[in-house]
C-alpha cells in the first residue's frame, strides 16, 4: 500500500510539480510548435506520451541490465539515444498506418519526437534519480501527461487568443512566450504540494 | 581492460541489431501503399527539410507536387535541376496528352503588323502597356519586350528577331508563369499533343485586322465551319480553338485564308479501309461526313468525294483498320 501512494505521489509530482514543460522547461520546440490547435496538440501529447512511456520502460531495461551490469554507464547518451529513434519511427510507422488525418495534422513533428530533449531529458533523470521499473514507467507516463496537460492548455488558450486584440508586435510566438511564462509561475503554485 | 571494448562493442551492436530488427519488421506490418512516385519524387528532392516551399518538409512537399496542389518548381532550395528531375518524374508518369506547355496566341511580330509609333520608356511589356498598349497598332498583340522571356524559370522562352517569343516545348514545364506575366493575356496553357493554334488574339472586326495586321483573324468563320468536330467557335469576331474536342486534323489550318491557324502535325491524303474491318461500324458513327457505308459485320468503304480526310475514322478503329496515307 505504501509503494502505491508512493507510485501515486511520483505521478501527481511529475505531472504537476515537476511538469517537463513548464518548470524543467524540456520540449519547448513541439510545445509552441504544434499548439495551435486542441486537437492537434492532444494527438501530438498522446504521441508523446506514448514513446515517454516506452522510453522510460527500455531505458530502465537497458541501463539496468547492460549499462549497469556490464559497467558501462558512458554509453548511455548513445543507448538512449538510438532507442529513441528508433521507437519514434515506430509510433510513426504505427500512426501512418492507423490514422493518415493525425499523421498529416502532426507532420514534421512526429518525426522531431526524435530530437525532443523532454524525451532525452527523461531517460537521463531515470538513472540519476535511481528509480525502479514501476517507478520509471510511472515516471515516463508521467513525464508524458504534464506534457500533454502543458500543450493543450497552452493550445487552448492561443484558440482563444486568435480572436484577442494582441497588439500587432506580440503577435504569433511573442505572445505565446508571455504566456509559457505566466503559465510556468501558475505552475510554480504546485511545489509546495508534496515534500518529495 | 580490454573486456570494457568488447562489452561496448557486443551490447551498442546487439542493441542496434535488436531495434533494427524490430523496425525492419514493423515497417513491412505498417506499411502504407501509397503513389510510387511521391518516394521517387522525394528522392530528387535536397532533403534538407527546410520548409521553404510552405509545406512541413521534402515527404509533405512531394506528396503534394503528386497530387498537384504544389508546382514542380516549388522547391526554391533546389532550383532549376530538381524541378526539372521533378518534371521528369511526374511528366512520363503522366502521359502525353496530360502535359501542357505555353502557346502564344499571336503571330503578329514587327514584320507582320503595323506600328503606330516608337516607345522610349521602360522596356518592359508591362511599363509599355500601362503607357499606351505598346508600340503596335493591334491592341491585342505581342509587344514584344520580353517579360515573359524574363520571367521563365526555365529559360523556354527566347524572343525572336520579329520580336516574339519563341517556346521551347522540351523546356517549357507548363509552370504558368509567363501566362500571367503576359500583360496581354495572350500566353495560355495547350496540351503538348495539340498541333493546332490559332495565332491571335485580336476581337477586332475583320476590317480593322486587315489593315494593321497580316497574319490576324478577320473572323471569316471558314475554319468554324471546316472543322469536322465542331472544336472552334467564333467567339467576338476571333476562332476559339477547344483543345479538349480538337482533333489535330488540320484541316482549319489549310483552309484559313490569312494563316492565322498553325498546323505542326501531318495532313493526311487518302483514307483506306483494309480487310482487317469486322464491321463494328464504329467509324461509319465517327465519320462527321457519312463517307462511309457499309453492313453490320461487313467490310465498310469509304466514299472518296465525300471524305474530307479528317482522320477520325481512325481514331475510332479498334482494329487497325484504317490506312492513313499523309501528305
Amino acid at each position: 500500500m505504501e509503494q502505491f501512494s508512493q507510485v501515486l505521489l511520483l505521478f501527481v509530482s511529475t505531472v504537476l510539480i515537476n511538469n517537463f514543460i513548464l518548470v524543467r522547461f524540456l520540449g519547448i520546440c513541439p510545445f509552441l510548435g504544434v499548439s495551435k490547435q486542441v486537437e492537434t496538440a492532444f494527438s501530438m501529447g498522446l504521441a508523446t506520451t506514448f514513446v515517454m512511456t516506452l522510453t522510460a520502460a527500455s531505458t530502465w531495461l537497458i541501463n539496468t541490465f547492460i549499462l549497469e551490469a556490464f559497467n558501462l554507464p558512458f554509453l548511455q547518451y548513445v543507448s538512449f539515444i538510438i532507442v529513441i529513434a528508433s521507437l519514434v519511427q515506430f509510433v510513426e510507422m504505427f500512426i501512418r498506418k492507423t490514422s493518415p488525418v493525425l499523421y498529416k495534422a502532426l507532420g514534421i513533428f512526429l518525426p522531431l519526437i526524435t530530437t525532443n530533449c523532454a524525451i532525452l531529458g527523461l531517460a537521463l533523470l531515470i538513472p540519476l534519480n535511481g528509480y525502479n521499473f514501476i517507478s520509471s514507467v510511472v515516471f515516463g507516463f508521467g513525464a508524458g501527461v504534464g506534457f500533454t496537460l502543458a500543450i493543450v492548455l497552452m493550445a487552448g488558450l492561443r484558440e482563444g487568443l486568435q480572436f484577442g486584440d494582441v497588439p500587432e508586435s506580440l503577435k504569433g510566438v511573442p505572445i505565446t512566450l508571455i504566456i509559457a511564462g505566466i503559465m510556468a509561475m501558475a505552475f510554480m503554485g504546485f511545489s509546495g504540494l508534496i515534500s518529495m | 581492460m580490454d573486456s570494457i571494448y568488447i562489452y561496448s562493442l557486443i551490447s551498442m551492436g546487439g542493441l542496434a541489431a535488436l531495434l533494427a530488427a524490430g523496425l525492419g519488421f514493423a515497417a513491412t506490418k505498417f506499411q502504407v501503399e501509397q503513389d510510387p512516385r511521391i518516394d521517387q519524387v522525394e528522392e530528387v528532392l535536397p532533403s534538407a527539410n527546410c520548409g521553404a516551399c510552405g509545406y512541413a518538409g521534402c515527404a509533405s512537399f512531394a506528396e503534394a507536387v503528386v497530387k498537384g496542389d504544389a508546382p514542380v518548381n516549388g522547391c526554391p532550395v533546389g532550383g532549376e535541376t530538381v524541378a526539372k528531375n521533378v518534371a521528369d518524374i511526374l511528366g512520363t508518369e503522366a502521359g502525353k496528352s496530360d502535359q501542357e506547355v505555353a502557346q502564344l496566341l499571336c503571330g503578329g511580330g514587327n514584320k507582320e503588323t503595323r506600328q503606330k509609333g516608337k516607345y522610349q520608356g521602360i522596356k518592359t511589356c508591362n511599363a509599355a502597356n500601362t503607357v499606351n498598349g505598346g508600340t503596335k497598332l493591334c491592341e491585342y498583340s505581342c509587344m514584344g519586350f520580353g517579360d515573359c522571356e524574363a520571367v521563365c524559370p526555365f529559360d523556354a522562352i527566347t524572343m525572336s528577331e520579329n520580336g516574339l517569343p519563341i517556346i521551347d516545348p522540351e523546356k517549357c514545364t507548363a509552370c504558368g508563369k509567363c501566362v500571367t506575366e503576359c500583360p496581354k493575356n495572350i500566353i495560355l496553357l495547350a496540351p503538348l499533343s495539340a498541333q493546332n493554334h490559332i495565332r491571335c488574339s485580336s476581337h477586332s472586326p475583320g476590317k480593322e485586322v486587315r489593315k494593321i495586321c497580316e497574319v490576324g483573324c478577320i473572323g471569316c468563320g471558314i475554319c468554324v465551319r471546316t472543322c469536322p468536330v465542331d472544336a472552334i467557335e467564333m467567339q467576338d469576331n476571333l476562332a476559339v480553338i477547344d483543345y479538349d474536342k480538337c482533333v489535330n486534323c488540320g484541316l482549319c489550318a489549310e483552309k484559313c485564308p490569312t494563316g492565322t491557324i498553325e498546323f505542326n502535325g501531318k495532313l493526311i491524303e487518302h483514307v483506306e479501309i483494309n480487310d482487317k474491318c469486322v464491321g463494328c461500324t464504329l467509324c461509319a458513327k465517327a465519320c462527321p461526313v457519312d463517307a462511309i457505308s457499309g453492313e453490320l459485320k461487313e467490310q465498310h468503304e469509304i466514299d472518296q468525294e465525300k471524305c474530307i480526310q479528317c482522320g477520325l475514322c481512325y481514331e475510332a478503329c479498334n482494329v487497325d483498320a484504317v490506312d492513313l496515307e499523309y501528305k
